[in-house]
C-alpha cells in the first residue's frame, strides 16, 4: 500500500472523496435546499473525471498487488459510465423537484454507486469484484425505494434488494469454490492455473459467478427483477438503472470471463450464448404484451444485453470491440428515450402508459421525429446508428464462427422491432384520444435531441468511438 | 442533315408531349407535323443526291465499359437512305392525316385532351424508328427496337377506355418479347465473339464467325448460323412472322394512323431491315437464310389463307400485311436483299395507302370496320374509292408482263418472286399462290366495300357488339356517309403517286440493272467478271473471278488470316455463288451457254436469267385471283355464303385464323395463368403470408402470454427462476465441459 497504488486509484478516491464531503455539506447545512446545488456539482464532477481519465490515461497499470487494474479498458467502461451517470443526473433533476424526491442523499448515493462501478470495471481480484459490485447495488438498492411514501417504489427496493442478495451469494458462492480450486483470488493466478483439465469444481465456481453478474445485467433468466423494479422506481432512478449500472456490469462481465478465465474461453462462450439467446427472444416476446412504457424499457434493455452478450459470446476481441460500442450506443438511446419518459405527464402527474403516446406527434411534431428516430434506432432500422451497433456484434458472431447464432439474434431483432414501431404507430397513427403533455426542462430537451441526432449523425464515424473501442479491446483480450 | 432528321421528330415529341399545355393543343400539332414534313424532306434530299458511300456521323460517346466501346453515331449508307424516305414520308403523312381522322372521336368524353399526346407518340415513334434505322452498332439499334416497341404499345393502347385494346397493347409487348430476347441473345454472342458491337467490326470478322462453333443450349452450332437464326427470331416478332405473328392483327385496335404508320408502313418492316442490315453476316450463314425463306414463304402463304375471309377491314389489310413480309423475307431469304428492300419500298406506300384510305372508309362510316355492312360506297366517296383502287392494283400487281411497266407491286413482287424461283421451289410456289390469294382477297375488299347495294341496315342482326368495336351510341344507319376532308385526302394522293410510279422509278437501281444496283448500294462493282463469264471463261472458277472483282469480300476469308479483316463496302453484301452452286442454279434456271446472257455469278443475275413463265406466272396468278373475287362477289354474291357452309371445317380454320390464338392460349397462356394464381394464392397466400401471420399473430403472442404469466410479482417465483437456470446451466456444464 504505497502512494503509486492511490496515485492509480485517484480518480476513484476523489470521487468517494467528494460524496463523503458532500454529504457532511448537506446535512450540516440547508438538507434537501441543497439538492440542487450537490446534483449538478456531482454531474460537475463526473464530467471532469470523465475527461480528466479520457484525456491522462495511458498505458495499463496495476495497482495493489493486482487487485486494480487501469487499462483502456476500464477506462473506456469508466468514461462510458461517468457520462451517463452525469446526463441521467442533471435531466432528472427538473423531475425529482416536481415530484417531491429532491433528496440532497440522491446524488450522494448516486456518486458512491458510481464509485463502486468503476471499482468494478477495475477489478483485478475476486475481493475487489465483490467489493465493487456491493458498494454499487447498496447504493442502488436504496436510490430504487427512495420514495418512501410509495408503496410501488419500496416494494421495488425490497424486491431488488432481497433478489440481488440472493445473486450476491451466489456469486460469493461461486468465488469461494474458484478459490477453493485455484488457490488464489487474484485474476491473474486464476488465468495462470488454468491448463490441461479444467477442474469442474472451477467450472461451477465459473458458472455461478456468471449467474451472479447475469443479474446485474437483468440477462435471462437471472432478469425477473428488472421489470418490477423498472416500473416501480422513480423514473429518474430507473433511467440510471437501465444506463451506467448496465454498462459496469457488462464491463465487469467481460474483466472476468477475459482476465480470469480467458485461457479456457470454450466453456464460457456457450453459457453467455445460452443466456445471450435467451435474452434476446425473451426481451423482444415479452416486451410485446406490456403496456407500460417503463416496463417496456426494462424488457427492451434485457433484450439489448442479450445483444451486448452476443458479442462476449463471439470470444474475440472483435466481439469485445463491438460490445464496448454497442453498449455507448445504447447508453446513448437510453439517454434520450429516458428524458423523453421523463418529460411525459398528465394533469401534472407522470405517465408512462404507452397509450397515452396517441397521436403525440399533432401535438409536438419535433419530440414526435426525435423520438421517433431513437426508437427506429432502438429498433436496429437503419440508417441508425443502433442498426450499426447490432451489425457489429452480428458480424463479431458470424466471424467467430456462430452463424446460427447471429441468424436468431436476427430473428429476435425482427420480433422486437414489432414493439418499438408500435410506439410509432401510436405517435403518428393512433386513435384520438386525451393525451399528455410533455413537459421538458431545457436539460431533457437538450438530451433527447441530442441522442437523436447522434443516432443520425453518429453513423459516420460511429460516434469516433470505434477507434477507443478498439483499443480497449485489445487491452482486454490479450 | 442526318442530324437533323433523326432528332427533329424527338423535339417535335417532347414540345407536344409535354409542353401542349402551354403552347396548345393545336399548336402542339401543327409543330410536330412541320417537323416530321422538315425530316422528310431533308430525307428525299438525302435519297436523292446520296452517293452511297457510307458515312459515320459521330453524335456522342454513349457506353463505355471494358471492352464495350458504343458511341451513338448515324450510319449513313443507301439502306439508311430507303429507310429514311420511308419513314419520314409515311410519318409525314400520317400526322397530316391525323388532322382529321383524329378531330372528333367517340371513345374520349367531351373536353378531353387527347390529340397533343397522340401527335407526340407518333413523332416518339418517328425518332425511335430513325435511331433504329441510323444506328452504327447493335446496342444503339436495340435501343431504337425497344422505342419502337413501346411506341407502338402505347400506340395500339390508345383507346384505353377499351379492354380491347389493353389486351391489343399488351400482348404486341409480350409477344416481341420473345423476339428480343432473341435478338438481345444474338448480340450477345456477337459481342462474345467478336468483342464489338459496332456493325463494321462485326461485319469484317463474319467469315470468320462462319467458321466458329459456340454451344448454346443442348448443342455446338455454327457460330454464323446462330447468330443469324437468333437475329432473325428478333426480326420475326417484330415483323409478325409465322409462329410471333399474333399481335398484328390484334394491333389494329389502335386508331388508323398508328396501323398504317407502324403497323404497315414502318416498324414492322424493321425485321426486313435488320436482315438486310446484317447481309454481310446472313452471307456466311446458309442455314439461317433457308430458315428464313421457308418461314417467310409459310407467312406470306398462310396470312393470305386467313386474309381470304376476314370482315373487319382493317383485319384483311393486316394479314395482308403480314403476307408481304413474308415476301420480303424471302427475298432476304435468297440472298436479294436490293429486292427485299425494293418490295419494303413499295409496299410502304401502297400499304399506307390502303391504310390511310380504309380509315377514310371507316371515318366515313363513323367507325364501321366490317366489311358486311358496307356495299356502294363508291358513289359516295369517290377520291377515297380512286385512292384504294390504286392501291389496290398496286398490291395486287397489275402492270404489262415482260415489260417494265405497271404500278409498284407489280415490279417489286415481280422481282421477289423471280429472286425466289432462283432460291427454292418451295417459297416460289407458295409465292404465286399467295400472289393469286392476295389479288383476291384485294378485290374482294374492294367490291364488298365499293360495289353492290348498300348493306348498313341489311345486318343489324349481327350488329355493332357482335365483333367488339361497338359504338352504340352511333348507329350508322342514322348517317349517310361522307368524304373525309381534305387533309385526309392530300395524304391519299401523295402516296398514290408513289404507288403507281414508286416502282418504275427505281426498278433499275433496285433490281433491274445490276451495275446500277452495284453503284446505287455502292458495293463493289462486277462489271468486268460479268465479261468474262460471258465469253465463257469455264478454265476460271467463279471464286477465283470473284477474288478480283470483290475482293474486300474474299480477304477477309479464313484461309488468308494475314489480310487485314475490313468490312464490305457497300450497304448490303451479296456474294457470289461458289462452283458447285452455280452449277446447281444453272441447272435450276434453265442457263444454256452463248445466249448472250451474263452468267448468272449471284441472285440478282440469275434472278434476270429465269424463264419467262416464271416472270409471267405471278401476273397469272393476279389475274385468276381478280377473276375468282368477280365471280364471288359481283356476278353470284351468294357463292361465298354456300361455299363457306360446303367447306365449312376449312372456313372454320381460315376464320380463326388456323387456330394460332387458341393454340398459344392452351399451351402458353392458361399454364402461365394457373401458375401465376397458384403461386399467388397458394405459394404467396398459403405458405408465406400463412406462415409468417401464423407466427407473427399466433405463435409469438402466445410465447408473450407466457412470458406475461412468468412475470407473477411474486418475489419466490422470481428467485426459483433463477435457481432453475442456475441448475440448468450446471447441469449443462458438467454434462459438456466438465469431460476435458
Amino acid at each position: 500500500m504505497t502512494g503509486s497504488d492511490f496515485n492509480i486509484l485517484l480518480p476513484e478516491v476523489i470521487l468517494a472523496l467528494f460524496a463523503m464531503a458532500a454529504l457532511l455539506f448537506g446535512v450540516y447545512t440547508g438538507k434537501d435546499k441543497t439538492t440542487g446545488l450537490i446534483t449538478w456539482a456531482t454531474a460537475a464532477v463526473f464530467a471532469l473525471l470523465a475527461v480528466w481519465i479520457g484525456v491522462n490515461g495511458e498505458g495499463a497499470r496495476t495497482a495493489f498487488g493486482g487487485m486494480f487494474n487501469d487499462d483502456p479498458f476500464a477506462r473506456f467502461a469508466k468514461v462510458t459510465i461517468l457520462l451517463s451517470a452525469a446526463a441521467v443526473l442533471v435531466m432528472s433533476a427538473d423531475y425529482m423537484q416536481r415530484r417531491g424526491l429532491a433528496r440532497f442523499e440522491y446524488p450522494i448515493l448516486v456518486a458512491l454507486s458510481v464509485v463502486g462501478m468503476m471499482m468494478m470495471v477495475s477489478a483485478g481480484d475476486l475481493m475487489a469484484l465483490y467489493i465493487g459490485l456491493e458498494l454499487q447495488s447498496l447504493a442502488l438498492y436504496v436510490i430504487a425505494s427512495i420514495r418512501r411514501d410509495s408503496a410501488k417504489s419500496t416494494e421495488a427496493g425490497l424486491k431488488y434488494f432481497v433478489l440481488g442478495a440472493f445473486s450476491s451469494g451466489l456469486l460469493l458462492y461461486g468465488a469461494s469454490l474458484t478459490y477453493g480450486y485455484a488457490g488464489t483470488t487474484l485474476f491473474s493466478g486464476i488465468l495462470s492455473t488454468l491448463g490441461e483439465g479444467v477442474p469442474l469444481g472451477l467450472l461451477f465456481g465459473l458458472v455461478f459467478m456468471l449467474s451472479g453478474l447475469a443479474f446485474k445485467v437483468s440477462a435471462a433468466p437471472f432478469h425477473m427483477w428488472a421489470p418490477d423494479v423498472y416500473e416501480g422506481s422513480p423514473t429518474p432512478v430507473t433511467a440510471f438503472f437501465a444506463t451506467a449500472p448496465k454498462v459496469a456490469a457488462m464491463a465487469l462481465f467481460a474483466r472476468l470471463v477475459y482476465d480470469a478465465f480467458g485461457a479456457i474461453p470454450a466453456d464460457w462462450t456457450q453459457v453467455i450464448a445460452a443466456m445471450s439467446l435467451l435474452s434476446m427472444f425473451l426481451g423482444a416476446v415479452a416486451a410485446i404484451g406490456q403496456k407500460d412504457l417503463k416496463r417496456l424499457m426494462a424488457y427492451s434493455s434485457i433484450a439489448h444485453m442479450g445483444y451486448a452478450l452476443l458479442g462476449l459470446a463471439a470470444g474475440t476481441a472483435a466481439g469485445v470491440q463491438a460490445m464496448l460500442v454497442y453498449m455507448a450506443i445504447y447508453v446513448t438511446m437510453n439517454v434520450g428515450t429516458f428524458a423523453f419518459i421523463l418529460s411525459l405527464e398528465r394533469d401534472g402527474k407522470p405517465v408512462s402508459d404507452i397509450h397515452a403516446l396517441n397521436m403525440f406527434s399533432k401535438k409536438e411534431p419535433l419530440k414526435a421525429l426525435a423520438m421517433l428516430v431513437l426508437l427506429f434506432s432502438l429498433a436496429g432500422v437503419p440508417p441508425m446508428l443502433g442498426f450499426f451497433g447490432k451489425f457489429y456484434v452480428l458480424k463479431a458472431t458470424v466471424d467467430a464462427g456462430m452463424v446460427w447464432l447471429a441468424t436468431a439474434g436476427a430473428v429476435a431483432s425482427v420480433i422486437g422491432a414489432f414493439y418499438y414501431l408500435r410506439l410509432v404507430f401510436y405517435m403518428y397513427f393512433g386513435k384520438e384520444t386525451d393525451g399528455v403533455e410533455s413537459r421538458m426542462g431545457a436539460v431533457q430537451w437538450l438530451a433527447l435531441m441530442a441522442s437523436a441526432a447522434i443516432m443520425v449523425v453518429g453513423i459516420v464515424n460511429l460516434m469516433g468511438i470505434d477507434p477507443a473501442a478498439a483499443i480497449a479491446a485489445e487491452a482486454l483480450v490479450r | 442533315m442526318a442530324t437533323i432528321i433523326l432528332l427533329a421528330p424527338l423535339v417535335g415529341a417532347l414540345i407536344c408531349g409535354f409542353g401542349w399545355r402551354i403552347i396548345g393543343e393545336f399548336a402542339g400539332q401543327v409543330i410536330t407535323t412541320s417537323l416530321v414534313f422538315l425530316a422528310a424532306a431533308l430525307s428525299w434530299v438525302i435519297f436523292l443526291t446520296f452517293n452511297g458511300e457510307t458515312q459515320h456521323i459521330h453524335l456522342l460517346t454513349w457506353i463505355q465499359s471494358g471492352t464495350l466501346d458504343t458511341e451513338w453515331a448515324i450510319r449513313l449508307d443507301r439502306l439508311t437512305a430507303i429507310m429514311l424516305v420511308v419513314v419520314n414520308s409515311v410519318s409525314a403523312l400520317v400526322h397530316l392525316y391525323s388532322f382529321g381522322y383524329m378531330a372528333h372521336d367517340d371513345n374520349w368524353h367531351e373536353g378531353e385532351h387527347y390529340k397533343a399526346r397522340f401527335f407526340a407518340y407518333l413523332s416518339f415513334f418517328t425518332f425511335a424508328m430513325l435511331t433504329l434505322i441510323t444506328s452504327d452498332n447493335l446496342v444503339q439499334m436495340f435501343f431504337g427496337w425497344e422505342g419502337v416497341g413501346v411506341a407502338s404499345y402505347l400506340l395500339i393502347g390508345f383507346y384505353y377506355r377499351k379492354p380491347s385494346a389493353n389486351a391489343a397493347a399488351m400482348k404486341a409487348f409480350i409477344v416481341n418479347r420473345v423476339g428480343d430476347f432473341g435478338f438481345a441473345l444474338g448480340i450477345f454472342a456477337l459481342f462474345f465473339l467478336t468483342d464489338s458491337i459496332r456493325l463494321d467490326d462485326v461485319f469484317a470478322k463474319a467469315p470468320e464467325l462462319a467458321t466458329m462453333n459456340l454451344s448454346f443450349l443442348w448443342g455446338e452450332w455454327n457460330a454464323a448460323n446462330l447468330i443469324g437464326v437468333l437475329l432473325f427470331i428478333g426480326a420475326m416478332g417484330k415483323s409478325a412472322q409465322l409462329g410471333l405473328h399474333t399481335w398484328l392483327p390484334d394491333a389494329m385496335e389502335g386508331p388508323t394512323p398508328v396501323s398504317a404508320l407502324i403497323h404497315a408502313a414502318t416498324m414492322v418492316t424493321a425485321g426486313v431491315f435488320l436482315v438486310c442490315r446484317m447481309s454481310p453476316l446472313y452471307e456466311y450463314a446458309p442455314d439461317a437464310t433457308t430458315m428464313i425463306t421457308v418461314l417467310g414463304a409459310t407467312t406470306a402463304f398462310f396470312a393470305a389463307t386467313v386474309g381470304l375471309v376476314q370482315n373487319d377491314i382493317k383485319r384483311v389489310i393486316a394479314y395482308s400485311t403480314c403476307s408481304q413480309l413474308g415476301y420480303m423475307f424471302v427475298a432476304a431469304g435468297v440472298g436479294a436483299y436490293p429486292v427485299a428492300m425494293f418490295h419494303l419500298f413499295t409496299h410502304a406506300f401502297f400499304k399506307a395507302m390502303l391504310f390511310l384510305g380504309a380509315g377514310s372508309v371507316i371515318h366515313a362510316t363513323h367507325h364501321e370496320q366490317d366489311m358486311r355492312n358496307y356495299g356502294g360506297l363508291r358513289k359516295k366517296i369517290p377520291l377515297t374509292f380512286w385512292a384504294m383502287m390504286i392501291g389496290t392494283l398496286a398490291i395486287t400487281g397489275v402492270g404489262i408482263p415482260l415489260t417494265h411497266f405497271g404500278f409498284a407491286g407489280f415490279l417489286s413482287k415481280d422481282a421477289v418472286i423471280e429472286s425466289a424461283y432462283v432460291g427454292s421451289d418451295y417459297a416460289f410456289w407458295l409465292l404465286v399462290i399467295a400472289a393469286c390469294m392476295t389479288s383476291f382477297y384485294s378485290w374482294r375488299l374492294m367490291f364488298l366495300t365499293f360495289y353492290g347495294e348498300s348493306r348498313a341496315h341489311a345486318h343489324d342482326d349481327h350488329g355493332h357488339d357482335a365483333h367488339g368495336h361497338g359504338h352504340d351510341d352511333h348507329g350508322h344507319g342514322a348517317h349517310e356517309p361522307h368524304e373525309s376532308p381534305m387533309v385526309m385526302l392530300i395524304p391519299l394522293g401523295v402516296l398514290a403517286l408513289g404507288a403507281v410510279f414508286s416502282g418504275m422509278l427505281w426498278y433499275n437501281s433496285f433490281f433491274g440493272d445490276e451495275a446500277k444496283m452495284r453503284a446505287w448500294f455502292a458495293m463493289e462493282a462486277v462489271a468486268e467478271h460479268g465479261e468474262v463469264a460471258a465469253e465463257g471463261d469455264h478454265a476460271a472458277p467463279a471464286e477465283g473471278t470473284a477474288t478480283e472483282a470483290t475482293a474486300t469480300e474474299t480477304h477477309a476469308a479464313p484461309a488468308e488470316t494475314h489480310a487485314v479483316a475490313t468490312a464490305p463496302k457497300g450497304a448490303v453484301s451479296i456474294l457470289p455463288y461458289g462452283p458447285e452452286e452455280l452449277e446447281s442454279v444453272k441447272a435450276r434456271i434453265g442457263f444454256h451457254e452463248g445466249e448472250g446472257h451474263h452468267e448468272p455469278v449471284n441472285i440478282i443475275a440469275a434472278a434476270h436469267a429465269v424463264p419467262a413463265w416464271v416472270k409471267v406466272s405471278p401476273f397469272i396468278a393476279m389475274v385468276l385471283g381478280f377473276a375468282l373475287a368477280f365471280q364471288f362477289y359481283i356476278r353470284k354474291p351468294d357463292l361465298p355464303k354456300r361455299l363457306a357452309a360446303a367447306q365449312r371445317p376449312l372456313y372454320e380454320f381460315l376464320l380463326n385464323k388456323w387456330y394460332f390464338d387458341e393454340l398459344y392460349n392452351a399451351v402458353f397462356v392458361i399454364p402461365a395463368r394457373w401458375l401465376g394464381s397458384f403461386l399467388w394464392k397458394k405459394g404467396d397466400g398459403a405458405v408465406i403470408d400463412g406462415t409468417i401471420n401464423g407466427v407473427a399473430m399466433g405463435f409469438i403472442p402466445l410465447l408473450t402470454r407466457l412470458a406475461a404469466r412468468m412475470q407473477s410479482g411474486y418475489i419466490f417465483h422470481y428467485a426459483f427462476a433463477m435457481v432453475l437456470g442456475i441448475a440448468a446451466l450446471i447441469t449443462w456444464m458438467s454434462l459438456s465441459g466438465g469431460a476435458h
